[in-house]
């Protein structure tokens, strides 16, 4: 009796015990299809969170004043910011962008209102260090800053509503009362947050603050280190210059400045996110196992009946090699199947975001998946018929 | 005169432990010869199925020795004991023992198919066999969907699907009625003139008769062993076929 012709048995086994073949394969396809899902779904939202944190720059820090209510000696100004260029205390400064921000802007054209999330106020750097470039037209010039001139770079949002089907570029708008000239669009953003990323504009610093914030504190000043690996240093330096213009104690613990460090953040994100996938991938290893427990549920409920077919098969002549081997093709073809198929649900599944998150596929877990369900599979379903084929053919004949 | 086909000597099978010990076979000796047929006969439970397990190399006895064409049978491999299930014997269970959710021509096959016979030629033969039991039209049917007596013409046409030099028959005949039984028996001594070796379990005394040698077992023991006609010599029930059909055929039109 050839290979080929085992086979067709195993096939022909199959397809004699339609529910049974069924409904393993579900068993599979389950535990498959979860493993791969959930650990997509934990992978997916670690790596939307650390987009979100590489969107804000890895090699910039950004100050922030943490004093409330604006009181001028807690209060960062443009000459704190003119002070962090310095050769001398602060050597691994790339760019320093101090920023003033509006987020009840509206914006008009043609009688059209537009209100803009973030209505940004700058230096030409902030393009670079907030790694936001145009993507049309130009950025701002250090002249326009010095000049106050009123021109603006718009988002993504802010052109496709207020300039459908039109270069929104040389084109003026009004923001609070004051004319502006569009000089470009900003390259898309992915926003991962709630607000749009890309619903925003950004004007020189001078313009902005005369025209909608007044001269008063900054929001926050970005500072770009001049590499990714001197971000550290660049937040001592920072840190030494402001508390000398701020006047901190050295020893206090409170300043009344925060500094945000993409890169640290991003590094405690990714480890939270590492703990997250794994948390998921436990989940999904247990919804396995129970599919396990499932698949081994309906082979062994089926050993009975497999056990007097063994003998059957014995008695006529069946050596035990080909009985083994026609019971572990049927069990693979069934492992492979369900694992197959279940791996075609996870992808099917992952096209859809879950529970909000994009589920990003993890190539390891479709090989742990399948390779645990076509383990278990073969050694519940070949497990059972090795022991049968080893009984004598009237003891499997008889078996209960 | 070659070796015989079966020889056994002092074959005990004994069942359980302690109180619920059942001693099926108390010491059975029993010489059969090349293109012998003989019946077995003795009251249910007097030990005849798990003798003719024995004898199909189904089961092993709890003592004693048993040679298949002078081969001890105890000494066989796993793969030689196939062999000889495949190529030597043919055995009909009393309780059919059919595969089931499995097309009744697909059951006759599966002999030839580990026998290693080509599918065309397998399914040629399985239904051959089929239309030797009158079942050729139910070929496709499954077990469940047969009734008892044509589920053990299926089985008979299993057992005579590979033409075994020994055949082993455990009631073949129980759920049969006259004229099926008298159909396979005919199948019967057709084989056993053409020099084919029979043992074959009955209740029924007319076919008991149609044997060449009569064995009755009583308590797991040998008690009468007769021979009813010679070894060499077709069976009375090959010699009078054409009488016998008409006889069969003559009260079935009544
Ligand atoms: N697997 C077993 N375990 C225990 N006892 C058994 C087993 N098989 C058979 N027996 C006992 O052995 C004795 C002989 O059984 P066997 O099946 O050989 O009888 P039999 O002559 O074929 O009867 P019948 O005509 O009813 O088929 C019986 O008493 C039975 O209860
Ligand atoms: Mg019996």
């Amino acid at each position: 009796m050839n290979f080929f012709e085992v086979i067709r048995f195993s096939l022909r086994g199959l397809s004699a015990n339609k529910l049974r073949s069924a409904l393993t394969m579900l068993g599979i396809l389950i535990g498959v299809a979860a493993v791969i899902l959930l650990v997509a779904v934990g992978n997916g939202s670690a790596k939307a969170i650390s987009d979100r944190i590489e969107a804000l720059g890895t090699n910039t820090i950004t100050v922030m004043s943490t004093g409330r209510g604006g009181s001028s000696s807690t209060s960062l100004t443009k000459d704190m910011a003119d002070a962090l260029v310095d050769e001398q205390m602060a050597p691994d400064v790339k760019s320093v962008s101090p920023v003033v921000s509006s987020s009840s802007a509206t914006m008009t054209y043609e009688g059209t209102d537009h209100s803009v999330a973030t209505f940004v106020g700058t230096t030409p750097a902030w393009f670079t260090a907030s790694t936001t470039p145009v993507e049309r037209g130009s950025a701002f010039t250090d002249d326009d800053v010095a000049q106050g001139r009123r021109v603006v770079v718009i988002g993504k949002t802010v052109a496709e509503e207020l300039f459908p089907g039109v270069d929104p570029i040389g084109k003026q708008v009004t923001v609070g009362g004051a004319l502006f000239t569009i000089v470009g669009v900003l390259a898309d953003k992915s926003s991962t947050g709630f607000d749009d990323a890309n619903d925003r504009a950004v004007a020189p610093l001078t313009a902005v603050q005369q025209v909608l914030t007044g001269y008063g504190a900054l929001t926050s000043i970005i500072v770009e280190a001049a590499d990714p690996d001197r971000v550290d240093a660049v937040q001592g330096q920072v840190a030494t210059i402001l508390n000398q213009k701020l006047d901190v104690d050295p020893s206090s613990t409170s300043t009344p400045y925060r500094i945000q460090n993409a890169s640290s953040l991003l590094e405690t994100q990714s480890q939270t996110a590492a703990t997250f996938t794994t948390l998921l991938g436990a989940v999904a290893a247990i919804s396995l196992l129970v599919g396990g427990i499932g698949i081994t549920n309906i082979m062994l409920v089926t050993v009975t009946e497999r056990t007097r077919e063994i003998g059957i098969r014995k008695a006529l002549g069946a050596p035990r090699r080909v009985i083994l081997t026609q019971f572990l093709i049927e069990a693979s073809l069934l492992s492979v199947l369900g694992g197959a198929l279940g791996v075609a649900a996870a992808l099917i599944g992952s096209q859809f975001s879950i529970v909000g998150v994009k589920p990003v596929i993890v190539p390891s877990s479709i090989g742990y998946a399948v390779g645990v369900s076509i383990a278990i599979g073969l050694f519940f379903g070949g497990l059972p018929a090795a022991r049968a084929a080893r009984l004598r053919p009237i003891d499997a004949l008889r078996y209960e | 005169m070659s070796r015989p086909v079966l020889e056994v000597t002092d074959l005990k099978k004994i069942y359980g432990q302690g109180e619920a010990t059942v001693h099926a076979l108390r010491g059975v000796s029993l010489t059969v010869e090349r293109g012998d047929y003989v019946a077995i006969m003795g009251s249910s439970g007097s030990g005849k199925s798990t003798l003719m397990n024995i004898l199909g190399a189904l089961d092993t006895p709890s003592s004693g020795r048993y040679l298949l064409d002078g081969v001890d049978v105890s000494r066989l491999s796993d793969g030689q004991l196939a062999l000889a299930r495949n190529r030597l014997i043919g055995f009909i269970f009393q309780a059919f023992n059919l595969i089931p959710r499995t097309s009744a021509v697909a059951n006759v096959e599966l002999p030839l198919a580990y026998a290693g016979v080509k599918p065309k030629e397998r399914r040629r033969r399985a239904m051959a066999a089929l239309d030797v039991v009158g079942l050729a039209d139910r070929a496709g049917h499954e077990p469940n969907q047969l009734s008892g007596g044509q589920q053990q013409r299926v089985a008979v046409a299993r057992a005579l699907v590979t033409e075994p030099a020994l055949l082993l028959a455990d009631e073949p005949t129980g759920n049969l009625d006259s004229k099926s039984t008298d159909d396979v028996l005919q199948v019967f001594d057709d084989l056993s003139a053409a020099g084919r070796t029979i043992v074959i379990i009955t209740h029924e005394k007319e076919v008991g008769d149609r044997a060449k040698r009569l064995i009755r077992l009583v308590d797991g023991g040998i008690v009468t062993d007769a021979r009813q006609s010679p070894l060499h010599l077709p069976p009375v029930g090959a010699a009078r076929v054409a009488h016998g059909r008409a006889m069969v055929a003559g009260r079935h039109t009544r």
